[in-house]
């Protein structure tokens, strides 16, 4: 159409008028055996345009005549409609037919009314004026019939801005509407009248909306909220009263009216964000129950209010950081030194000098309440929320947006197209967010190219060093690609991937100047631009490359690419001093016949070769200038008078001819390969605003963070004694309750850990703490804002308590988080707590809690407890995995362990730490992070014996106490996941001062590594005082080898070289597989894969327990439940009991390859151990462990 | 918020229009339009564009473009997510969203249109609702409605509209109680040349047909929900009971919906169920190329693979193509140039083969990348994740209903590259 427009000059309704005629013309010939169309009643309307039926009515044939409908017309109809369709669009003839619409409405018939209804509205559908009509439509607004009445309201809407006096006449039935007994009438009535834009009723409208206001139906309380904008945007000055509206309804307690009446804040007062104070904590409330639009408005509005009323959580980041370590160790001294309390109350204090970040409680709620909506199906919900902990939850929490995030990528491409953008914004940010997610954005050949680019753009984004050479080799996929542009895309991906990381600039550049024989130009000329860019970052290392690219200037067309050559020799010319002249020589030649932009190039080469070489390019140059002189574009023709005067001296030459190889040969800096998406996330993300890069309309810029917290009493509400009126409806208040519970250990698993990461400091027993603790618990929380649901509350978790008598196992999971809770709160509670735990154990939810706590303490101070002795061992257990090795750390934990595997069958122990929700960003305590994996474990259904315990650990020599001149330093394997990434093995060092004198600034420096290993440096530790004992963290990521790690300890005055060498077993992580998952697994590792060895058994080690021992012991494996197998399908008979196999599992930490252990008993001791891991080399020498492990 | 709509078809006609605030003209389409003509795929419009007045949200389905037109602020996803909300209701009124259909009911689109926005912000989205207040055209109905005189608007305020439970119609009634689940699992993965996988997950999807009466409270369990890594849920689920015992417990709505979706968690090996051996190729000299296909059954846990065929889109050089197929039949269309070799049922004995030669255009050069080939599959009675259904209990009514769970896996985005 738009071609026709522009070739006939026509405006645009002149080319509807042709098309629609057209389209009509179309419609008759479809028209004339309607009978055909299944839809008969359908079809009828449709030749509403036809004129067929009006004939029957002008003749005064039967009206209910059109339910046979517009059969097929004589030729006479035929004739007749033709000229009336060809007249449909000119304006004589309109007259007719609107005449015979008028006489049906006119009619007492409803469904002849209904029927020119249907017509006029699908005129109108179709953009065709049908405004003259108005007079006779006003008239049927008062219709019994229901439909008609809808349509005439249709009509009105569209067309009482034009006629404006007509349109009065129906005001008195709206408003007779508006006290109609039914709420559906009321709610109608107050939307057409607020929708017909017709200046004079405004004060008509504001007294009906604030009637509505108060309407005993929330529907219509909601259609009310709905009219504010609208009043608003007919007359501003009413502003002051509509926020009045909208203060009153913004306290209403419906679900209904909550996501409209705050649309209606964010378009009439966005700026009061005072209203919200007082609705802030039911709002966030509610938020799961509003309907999904609404959430997304609330969530917007909610994001910009926390903004403005909550601190940074990130505002000490870095300290963050540091504190949350020391913590860490600080908090393991302190099990360690208990009995030195004094020690512990010092350390204490100066946390809490330090640490003066604690999260409101209203923030809390905030991200508390919109997490579950990451699992909506509404894709923008989940962005507003992913949004909304992108600007406000603190740094380790916004990792579970990614999730949901990638999730919506397999969406329609339009939401992939939006959601792409915002990542590849998050990932300038957080990166490590999206890493895990990396395949997810691989390219598929059949995504449009607008999603290539963007998946492009996050892979770039992502790119690091460890992950590069998988990325490179999606690339190198990609450049094969049919989709020109996508390859030009991908080439500028390599280049920005090549000057980010240094390790691949010379793997790239071979690459690209191997696509410079790509047979597609444009591939060569986009390698050509990247090759450029990137060699100016290092030019003398490559001549030959620039030699090469010389060449290709016979042949390259694209005059980008061409110019870059030129400019790239003139640059360097130094480096190809026979070749350059050449080029100018060849390209003086053609000159006449270059683009604009290699013209200028040309005389630049010109210019930089004379001043190198003038003997050899004296006449070319001015050959060329004289060429430039009398250029057509006047800018070549400036730059050749410009630079003639610069080089060539003349007698009147100025100073600055001196100057000319400076200014020419100036080193130039390498050009920054920058993301597009670079600073976008100063728009709030998931805007229009942030999606095209410029402030939209109407955009509410997401205010900075306040330096000091306004006062947060602002948001403290008076109880009301009445019960909110959502709660009357029966089975919504079933739901309602469901609703509002918390259960505590679901709660506490996705948020106990993060408070305590952001409060970290918070082992302090400071008053501020018990906030966040009776936050965690759900209950007894002082503000009201639990007001609401705090019954159903107590009562949910009545229910839950029951359950968790009946299931014990599930408890005792949970008790780590509940312990770490306790670590929270103050002494003296737990001390009253005592007392009432003695008289009555575990009676209600909170006494249950206040005994973890006081068994918590009980541990604290290593009392005798009268705990049971499950417990009891639980606890030791996870002591013995958190805490650092004490002074003789083998021998100690060794005889534990053999203590609780006797228990292991009775009761529940602590589960082995699982991979699956490491949380991968965080600076957690590892402490809490094997908490919350237990936690998370707890909701399986395993049985006990499931997953090995994790095994004595065995501490090996660092640096002996001579050579380190009284330091001694020993390092173990904890096993435990490393929390700031996942792919490091966490080793755990333990440092003894031996000297007489303090050992200061124990740190690491030099760190030496093969190729794609990674180290995480321990934290510097300031100060060993002579005679103590410290412990650090470090991470390793050895790549899956046993190659060692070297570096060098400094303290303040020495250096020592030491290294860490991994035993085999170190390298896995367990996993938990079952029996048949497991013989699935290994029959896929067969043959060069598989590692068979046969063996005798120790005598000592001929029982299960023993085996196990072992084995876990030598490696970090888990075992797999044999038998006890009920998840899969057909139950495998279980091996005869005399001669148990016993299974294995684990993964390698850094490439996740599958390590499977088989350990099959015989007769008399003999047995076979069979290894199946991917990596032959480790499999190898793990059956030499493993073997080792079980004769000796 | 949203303040017009335009529907277009794939030529560039308007044949639809709506104002939720004052009219907007139709000419701000010609900067989609100009837009639309550049891009030669009509995937690769923007679904975002700017023009000097306005902003102009689009969507594409069903060769439609739903064009909105925005004046202020707004997330662009809400605008997205609506659209294709309007378009999914279409399809569910009318069976499917074409332009002719669309035509033939213009004043149940247009009711539909007016009950879903106000003022240009959603009002009513749930189909159970929108059912209450405009029933669908069917052809009884209509013979209904001209003899009597009665309207498909309802005149009574929907019960969902005031409840929590918005998506379910108050006072269902049924003979047959039934309720049944359908567990779709889709495998997305992409193979590289030599049949290693690059990148395979599993994405699943829960489809639910209620016809319960009354308020049925569902709860629904899985065998192994540790399986599941990452989902999303229909409003009624319970969100809490989810995090706390891994069941869905919902109210559900009535008909057909889609209860979760979700994605097994990556750490489980995605078994592929079927190998790809491929050979294609061009030859330097010579106009032609070769093409060997052969598919074979690799982890099918012993079922069945049906429904299997095979896309190729191949380079623009390809004029025809000469092939041989051991089973099945193939097209190859010459304006597309796509190949499309449709398979049914694989013979574990006797894995389908299609081969032959390839003509390529004379003169023109060799075609450097070779198509990758999209593979479509299903297996009955299979959730290739191992995700089992454990038991569906009901409260909050007296009646025991018919339940029924079905499994079935299919190829998603499934693509060997060669």
């Amino acid at each position: 159409m738009t071609t026709m427009q522009k070739l006939l000059q026509l405006p645009v309704n002149a080319v509807n008028i042709v098309k629609t005629v057209q389209s009509q013309v179309q419609g008759q010939e479809e028209d004339k055996s309607p009978v055909l169309t299944p839809d008969g009643g359908q079809q009828t309307w449709y030749n509403a345009l036809q004129p067929d039926e009006l004939r029957h009515l002008r003749s005064g044939g039967s009206g209910g005549g059109f339910g046979g409908g517009g059969g097929g017309g004589g030729g006479g109809d035929q004739e007749e409609r033709a000229v009336l369709e060809e007249g449909g669009g000119s304006f004589q003839n309109q007259p007719l037919r609107h005449d015979d619409l008028k006489e049906m409405l006119d009619s007492n018939k409803d469904s002849l009314k209904l029927e020119a209804m249907k017509r006029i509205v699908a005129m109108v559908a179709r953009g065709k004026n049908a405004s003259d009509l108005f007079p006779a439509v006003v008239k049927n607004v008062a219709c019994k019939n229901i439909e008609v009445k809808k349509l005439v309201y249709v009509y009105l809407v569209r067309y009482a801005e034009e006629q404006q006096d007509l349109a009065l006449l129906s005001i008195s039935t709206f408003q007779r509407g508006l006290k109609d007994p039914n709420q559906l009438i009321r709610a109608s009535a107050l939307r057409v009248l607020s929708s017909i834009r017709v200046t004079i009723i405004v004060p008509i409208m504001m007294l009906a909306i604030k009637e509505a206001a108060s309407d005993m139906s929330p529907y219509v309380r909601k259609t009310a909220a709905h009219a504010i904008p609208k009043l608003y945007s007919l007359d501003p000055e009413q502003k002051d009263q509509l926020i009045e509206v909208i203060e009153k309804l913004l306290a209403d307690k419906t679900t209904l009216v909550a996501g409209s009446v705050v649309m209606a804040f964010e378009e009439v007062c966005p700026e009061r964000i005072d209203l919200i104070h007082k609705n802030y904590r039911k709002l966030c409330n509610l938020l799961i129950d509003v309907e999904e639009w609404g959430q997304v408005v609330i969530i917007n509005m909610l994001t910009r209010y926390a903004r403005t009323q909550f601190l940074n959580p990130n505002i000490n980041e870095s300290l963050l950081e540091e504190g949350g370590e020391k913590t860490f160790y600080g908090s393991e001294e302190d099990e360690d030194e208990d009995d030195e309390d004094k020690d512990k109350k010092a350390e204490v204090a100066t946390m809490a000098k330090r640490k003066p970040y604690v999260m409101d409680p209203d923030h809390r709620l905030l991200l508390r309440n919109t997490k579950p909506l990451l699992q909506s199906r509404n894709a923008a919900v989940v962005m507003a929320v992913a949004q909304l902990y992108f600007h406000l939850a603190p740094k380790a929490e916004v990792g579970v947006i990614a999730k949901a995030l990638v999730r919506l990528l397999r969406s329609h491409s339009e939401v992939q197209y939006v959601v792409l953008q915002n990542v590849a914004t998050m990932t300038i940010k957080r990166r490590g967010m999206f890493e895990p997610y990396l395949k997810s954005f691989y390219i598929r050949s059949t995504d449009p190219t607008q999603i290539k680019v963007l998946k492009l753009e996050v892979l770039t984004n992502l790119a690091n060093e460890t992950n590069i050479s998988t990325i490179l080799r999606e690339f190198q996929t990609y450049i094969k690609s049919m989709d020109k542009d996508f390859v030009a895309a991908t080439i500028q991906a390599i280049g920005r991937c090549a000057t980010n990381i240094g390790e691949v600039r010379d793997t790239c550049l071979n690459g690209l100047v191997q696509l410079l024989s790509n047979r597609d130009e444009l591939v060569v000329a986009e390698s050509v631009v990247v090759i450029k860019k990137l060699l100016q970052m290092q030019p003398e290392k490559h001549s030959d490359i620039i030699k090469h690219m010389a060449k290709l200037i016979d042949n390259i067309q694209v005059p980008m690419a061409r110019a870059s050559i030129l400019w790239l020799i003139g640059e360097y010319c130094e480096h190809v001093p026979k070749i350059s002249p050449d080029v100018l020589r060849k390209m003086a030649k053609s000159f006449t016949n270059e683009e604009d932009i290699v013209k200028l190039q040309i005389i630049n080469l010109a210019a930089k070769l004379y001043l190198t070489n003038s003997k050899q390019t004296k006449l070319l140059t001015q050959y060329v200038l004289n060429l430039a002189k009398y250029d057509q574009n006047y800018d070549i023709r400036d730059r050749a008078r410009f630079i003639r005067q610069l080089i060539v001296p003349t007698e009147k030459s100025g100073a600055l001819s001196k100057y000319a190889k400076k200014l020419f040969l100036a080193l130039k800096p390498a050009p920054v390969l920058e993301s597009p998406f670079k600073d976008r996330d100063h728009f709030q993300l998931g805007s229009l605003s942030h999606l095209l890069n410029a402030k939209a309309g109407g955009y509410q810029e997401l205010p900075d963070w306040p330096e000091a917290a306004p006062d947060p009493s602002v948001r403290n509400v008076e109880v009301k004694e009445s019960v909110p009126e959502w709660t009357k409806c029966s089975s919504r208040e079933k739901r309602k309750e469901k609703k509002v519970e918390k259960p505590f250990y679901s709660d506490s698993e996705g948020e106990s850990g993060p408070t305590e990461s952001a409060d970290s400091e918070s082992d302090s027993a400071n008053g501020s703490e018990s906030v966040s603790g009776s936050e965690v618990s759900g209950s007894g929380s002082e503000s009201e804002e639990s007001e609401e649901g705090s019954e159903s509350e107590e009562e949910e978790e009545e229910e839950d308590e029951e359950k968790d008598k009946k299931k014990k196992k599930k408890e005792l999971k949970k008790k780590p988080v509940q312990e770490s809770e306790s670590e929270q709160s103050s002494e003296e509670e737990e001390e009253e707590r005592k007392h009432e735990r003695k008289s009555k154990p575990r009676k209600s939810d909170s006494e249950t809690e206040s005994g973890d706590e006081e068994e918590s303490e009980s541990e604290s101070s290593q009392s005798e407890s009268d705990e049971s002795e499950s417990e009891a061992e639980v606890k030791k257990k996870k002591k013995a995995a958190q805490s650092k090795p004490p002074a003789k750390p083998v021998k100690t934990d060794g005889k534990k362990e053999k203590k609780e595997m006797s228990l292991l069958d009775l009761d529940d122990f602590e589960p082995a730490p699982s991979p699956q929700v490491t949380p991968v960003n965080s600076f957690l305590s590892s402490s809490l992070v094997t908490d919350l994996e237990g936690l998370s474990l707890s909701d399986s259904v395993l049985s006990p014996a499931t997953i090995a315990p994790s095994s004595a650990l065995k501490s090996y020599e660092l640096l002996h106490r001579i050579t380190g001149e009284g330091l001694s330093v020993e390092y173990c394997f904890s096993r435990q996941p490393f929390s700031p990434d996942a792919n490091m093995v966490a080793v755990q060092i333990q440092f003894t001062n031996n000297a007489t004198s303090d050992t200061k600034n124990l740190h690491m420096e030099d760190v030496k590594l093969q190729s794609g290993m990674r180290v995480k440096e321990f934290p510097e530790i300031e100060l060993l005082p002579a005679g103590e004992t410290t412990t650090a963290v470090m991470g390793i990521d050895f790549c899956d080898s046993t190659q060692a790690a070297n570096f060098q300890l400094c303290t303040h005055t020495r250096k020592f070289f030491v290294s860490i060498q991994p035993p085999v077993g170190e390298l896995m992580r367990p996993i938990f597989l079952t029996e048949n998952e497991f013989k699935k697994e290994q029959g896929q590792l067969m043959g060069m894969n598989e590692i068979t060895e046969r063996l005798t058994l120790d005598v000592k080690c001929r029982n299960e327990h023993t085996i196990v021992q072992r084995v876990t012991t030598a490696a970090n494996l888990s075992r797999v439940p044999c038998g006890s197998d009920k998840e899969c399908s057909p139950p495998v008979p279980p091996p005869p009991p005399d001669h148990p196999v016993h299974r294995f599992a684990g993964r390698t930490v850094t490439s996740s390859s599958l390590v499977l252990v088989t350990v099959a008993t015989k007769e008399e001791g003999a047995a076979q151990l069979t290894v199946n891991c991917e990596k032959m080399v480790i499999g190898t020498m793990l059956v030499k462990d493993i073997l080792q492990a079980l004769t000796q | 918020m949203i303040h017009s709509l335009f529907l277009i078809n794939h030529t560039g006609d308007i044949f639809l229009e709506k104002h939720w605030k004052s009219v907007i003209s139709r000419g701000v389409c010609d900067y989609f339009l100009e837009v639309k003509e550049k891009a030669v795929e009509p995937e690769n419009v923007p679904p975002v564009l700017q023009t000097p007045h306005h902003y102009l949200i689009s969507i594409y389905r069903d060769k439609l473009f739903f064009l909105s037109v925005i004046q202020t602020e707004v997330p662009p996803l809400f605008v997205i997510e609506f659209l294709h909300r309007v378009a999914d209701t279409f399809q569910d009124y009318f069976g499917e969203c074409s332009e002719s259909i669309i035509k033939d009911n213009v004043v149940t689109v247009y009711e539909l249109l007016e009950e879903m926005l106000d003022n240009g912000f959603p009002l009513a989205t749930e189909s159970n609702i929108l059912k209450e207040m405009i029933k669908p055209p069917t052809i009884l109905r209509s013979v209904v409605n001209t003899l009597t005189g009665s309207s498909n608007v309802g005149d009574k305020l929907p019960t969902g509209q005031l409840s929590n439970i918005p998506w379910r119609r108050a006072a269902v009634k049924y003979t047959n109680n039934e309720a049944y689940f359908d567990v779709i699992e889709e495998i997305d993965a992409i193979l590289d040349k030599s049949g290693m996988t690059v990148f395979a997950e599993i994405q699943g999807v829960i489809e639910a047909c209620t016809r319960l009466s009354g308020m049925p409270d569902l709860t629904l369990s899985f065998m192994n929900p540790r399986l599941l890594d990452d989902v999303s849920f229909h409003p009624c689920v319970r969100f809490k009971r989810w995090e706390s015992e891994r069941v869905l417990s919902f109210i559900p709505p009535d008909g057909n919906f889609t209860l979760m979706t979700y994605h097994v968690s990556s750490q489980n090996l995605v078994a592929i169920p079927v190998y790809v051996k491929q050979n294609i190729s061009f030859f330097e000299t010579g106009s032609c190329g070769r093409l060997d296909i052969t598919i074979g059954p690799k982890q099918t846990m012993g079922k069945m693979v049906e429904g299997l065929m095979v896309t190729v889109h191949m380079p623009k050089a390809v004029l025809s193509v000469n092939l041989t197929a051991s089973q099945g039949n193939y097209t190859y269309d010459l304006a597309t140039k796509v190949l499309v070799w449709d398979i049914g049922k694989l013979n574990p004995q006797k894995p389908p083969n299609l081969r032959g030669t390839l003509s390529v255009q004379s003169g023109a050069p060799r075609p450097e990348e070779n198509p990758a080939l999209d593979i479509k599959l299903k297996i009955q009675q299979l959730a290739i994740s191992g995700l089992k259904v454990n038991r569906l209990d009901m409260y909050g009514e007296k009646y025991k209903p018919f339940k029924g769970v079905k499994y079935m896996t299919k190829a998603g985005k499934f693509q060997v590259r060669t």
